[in-house]
């Protein structure tokens, strides 16, 4: 009954904020001259007006599916993932290399979920030494995770500039993917692949363990009381490392999918910051698996719809940055929201 | 006239009616213990004097004046104080510059040697003796709570209100304590004691007011009443005070600590022998190795040296998870800390521990029917008060939390529980429940280990007591043959002959 009444509270208060991050940024659209509903109007239908749009809005989702569950994931155990950017492009380009190297010698059909499962793999590594720092050494995960992202952005670009760059190619890229190796459309002509269902399946896996594992109820301790958790015999260590571990494996599954779906080759660079706006997803979405689609929808929904905007009403696409920036700041502080509505607490 | 008088005063939170029409009365220059169990609403109508919450409605007088206190800044003004359980003191500046906060001598710049002399003054005058410059941070328990009784009195409080000082003290510390009220009450000055605990309020108090679940039952000069009628004032019911044990049986051993080294700072070592059927009481003044063999008992932590031996098994160097296994369970002395997952529901709180049971998962996925049955069974039979099995374990008392954890780890029949302060914080109708499964355990014969602070409990619950000092177990004593004066001089360090 309670917590009933909590999960609408929390749903209100998004939906409230969203709502206010549409109202402040009409009101700036106002005072520079633009007229907010010709503009609104644009980006509906540029996110929803035609199959194509609506297509182009679920591509833009899945990616940040995919690192909403990663960073929901490991917020769950206490853990903060900040380290998505990273290995976002340790799976895209450990899984484009393998599908490259492999798909001379050896059918797509094999070819494709061992690149995947490489992919996968690379995150996996990068994550869980993020994980491993902090249980052996103690070191704060955030530090460590943006190093990290450091140390994998400039590495991919270095080897697309260098060893691994297209023939007779003028931007840093690997050789494009084999047809058949790249992921089919769902709809012919656009951007959305089958990645679409396998998001959506790892979302129904995601909850299934956290509700019904040891293991996610071992997560949910350790994210609500570390030390309950260590006296109740979780192996904290093992699991801040695992934790870590499978969020960077969520997270590279952004990259291969993007990779291997959207744009058929590694390009340096290609994620700019999808990782980042993953923690977004994640704080809306309340780490959980509905949460997470619906912010992801959101967030596409700007993005695809922000092309549209800028045609139509001439507005720069870059204001859907500003609405997307004002509802983190409202959903990061609900006191606001509460404040506005005369429901402070005392 | 009353210095204070408080008229009608009513307080909701939400739906819930934490005061009720309360009247509440205190005498100028009397000591005035404000008793009730936990969520009585003490904290609460103290909260409302001081200005931190404001009542629904009611009125308040102070020295027959009628006054409305929107803030503590108000409260102060009308000289009245209060010492929180929680310090409001800031860790990394001196004593001197804590205690002039707010009220600092000097026009421009502070004048340190003016405050220093005010100070000074008052010291003697109320016999405290603080080193000034020392940091908070290094201060132990009883000496930051001297301190803020002290700013208090700095700031002109002639009306001071303690909530629950005695729940962080060691027994030395609270005589201290006591010793400075004394003091006080000899000055003029009226004193506010919120407090669950009979015995503190017998010794100390002029007069005693009783609350119970937001309402006043009644208010009676001390030297009239006696600590049972007070208790079955506090929880409503007639409470019978004496548990009767049964004849002590022990079997075989069940645990033994072969010269178990716990502290870094000394060479001593603890070595004793738990049998079935058997509580083996370890008293000791807080801070003596209890913390660190609580540790060492469930896994968490490594002895320095030594063996544990767990039905003949050398269990030293076995992780948490398998000691629970084997059927060791814990009552961990910090339940926020080291017992419960307080954002989770009770339910979950059931598996903690035993979430690799095979009663409750196979393979890896979580059997919730079972679960849930085995959490009923627990619910009822330890008669805990919850609303439902979904409800967040946080929003219950801290007397049923500690019911969950008890019945968590005394219901899947374990055949060894080390209970460490297992009663800390709890009010007495949870005291006695807990202490009454205690000796139930003991009767089906299980082996248990209770750690406690509270000289009383020991004695009362032990059959075998050994004292802690300084991480050596440096006295043990057969329950009955030893007294609680000896039992002091142990803690306090003396070797018996």
């Amino acid at each position: 009954m309670t917590r009933n009444r909590k999960y609408l509270e929390d749903v209100g208060f998004s939906l409230v904020a969203i709502l206010l991050s549409f109202l402040l940024v009409a009101v700036i659209m106002l005072i520079l001259g633009y007229n907010p509903i010709e503009a609104y109007k644009a980006l509906f239908e540029g996110a929803f007006g035609s199959s194509y749009s609506l297509s182009l809005t679920l591509s833009k989702s899945v990616p940040l599916i995919f690192v909403g569950l990663a960073v929901g994931f490991a917020l769950q155990g206490g853990l903060f993932n900040i380290g998505g950017e990273g290995q976002i492009y340790i799976g895209g380009f450990v899984a484009a290399i393998t599908g490259l190297l492999l798909s001379h010698t050896i059918p797509a059909f094999i070819t494709l979920p061992v690149a995947v499962l490489s992919g996968m793999a690379g995150g996996f590594l990068w994550g869980g030494t993020i994980g491993l720092i902090k249980a052996k050494l103690n070191i704060n995960e955030v530090i460590v995770a943006i190093m990290m992202n450091y140390i994998a952005q400039l590495m991919t670009s270095y080897f697309v500039n260098g060893p691994f760059i297209a023939a007779k190619s003028m931007t840093p890229q690997t050789e494009i993917l084999p047809l058949n190796l790249q992921l089919p459309k769902i709809i012919p002509n656009t951007q959305l692949t089958t990645s679409l269902y396998i998001a959506l399946i790892m979302c129904v896996l995601y909850g299934f363990v956290m509700k019904r594992t040891v293991f996610g109820f071992e997560v949910k301790a350790m994210g609500n009381n570390l030390h309950s958790a260590a006296t109740g015999g979780i192996y904290v260590a093992r699991n801040t490392v695992l934790i870590m571990a499978l969020s960077g494996a969520l997270a590279a599954m952004a990259g291969i999918f993007e990779v291997f779906g959207t744009y058929g080759r590694f390009i340096d660079g290609f994620s700019s910051g999808i990782g980042f706006t993953g923690i977004a997803i994640a704080f809306i979405g309340q780490s959980t698996p509905i949460g997470i689609i619906l912010a992801s929808l959101l967030f596409g929904s700007l993005q695809a719809g922000a092309m549209q905007m800028s045609m139509m009403a001439g507005i720069s696409a870059n204001i859907n940055n500003v609405i997307q920036g004002l509802v983190i700041v409202f959903i990061a502080t609900p006191n606001i929201i509460r404040f506005a509505f005369g429901k402070r607490r005392s | 006239m009353p210095a204070i008088l408080m008229k009608q005063i009513s307080k909701a939170f939400d739906r819930l009616k934490a005061l009720d029409h309360v009247d509440f009365e205190v005498d100028a220059g009397e000591v005035h213990c404000l008793l009730g169990e936990n969520g009585a609403g003490k904290s609460t109508l103290m909260n409302i004097l001081y200005g931190l919450y404001h009542a629904d409605a009611g009125e308040i007088y102070i020295h027959g004046k009628a006054v409305h206190i929107a803030n503590p800044k108000i409260a102060q003004q009308y000289h009245i104080g209060m010492v929180h359980q929680h310090f409001m003191l800031i860790e990394s500046m001196t004593v001197l510059q804590n205690i002039i906060l707010g009220n600092e001598a000097g026009r421009f710049a502070i004048d340190y040697a003016e405050n220093r002399s005010r100070i000074d003054e008052l010291e003697r005058l109320y016999h405290f003796d603080f080193d000034l410059d020392k940091p908070i941070s290094v201060l132990s328990v009883g000496e930051k709570q001297r301190v803020e009784i002290f700013k208090a009195l700095y700031r002109g409080a002639d009306i001071v209100i303690l909530d629950e000082p005695t729940a962080v003290l060691t027994p030395q510390e609270v005589d201290v304590l006591f010793r400075i009220l004394d003091d006080m009450r000899k000055q003029g000055k009226t004193i506010i004691f919120i407090t669950h605990k009979l015995h503190e309020t017998m010794v100390l108090s002029d007069r005693v007011t009783v609350l119970r679940n937001g309402k006043i039952i009644g208010s009676l000069r001390t030297e009239e009443v006696t600590p049972k009628i007070l208790a079955t004032m506090m929880v409503g019911y007639a409470i019978d005070f004496d548990i009767v044990k049964s004849t002590f049986k022990p079997g075989k051993p069940v645990l033994e600590l072969r010269q178990l080294k716990v502290l870094a700072a000394s060479h001593a070592t603890i070595s004793l022998q738990v049998r079935q059927g058997e509580i083996y009481g370890i008293a000791g003044v807080d801070g003596n190795g209890q913390q660190e063999l609580e540790g060492i008992l469930a896994g968490t932590a490594k002895p320095l040296s030594g063996r544990i031996i767990f039905n003949g098994e050398d269990i030293t160097a076995m992780p948490a998870a398998k000691r629970k296994a084997k059927g060791i369970a814990l009552i961990p002395s910090d339940r926020l800390q080291n017992a419960i997952l307080p954002g989770m529901p009770i339910i979950d709180n059931y598996l903690l521990g035993f979430q690799h049971n095979s009663m409750f998962s196979h393979f890896g996925i979580l059997r919730f029917n079972v679960l849930k049955k085995h959490a009923d069974n627990m619910v009822n039979q330890y008669s805990i008060k919850i609303s439902a099995l979904e409800q967040p374990i946080s929003q219950l008392s801290g007397g049923n939390q500690q019911k969950i954890v008890f019945s968590r780890e005394a219901g899947l029949n374990p055949l060894l529980l080390v209970a460490v302060q297992p009663v800390r914080g709890l009010d007495i109708g949870a005291i006695d429940a807990i202490h009454r499964q205690l000796l139930q355990l003991r009767d089906r014969g299980k082996a248990i280990l209770l750690i406690s602070t509270e000289l009383s409990e020991i004695m009362e619950m032990s059959d075998t007591i050994g004292v802690l000092y300084k991480g050596e177990l440096i006295a043990q004593r057969k329950a009955g043959e030893v007294t609680i004066e000896q039992l002091g001089l142990f803690m306090a360090g003396e070797r018996p002959e």
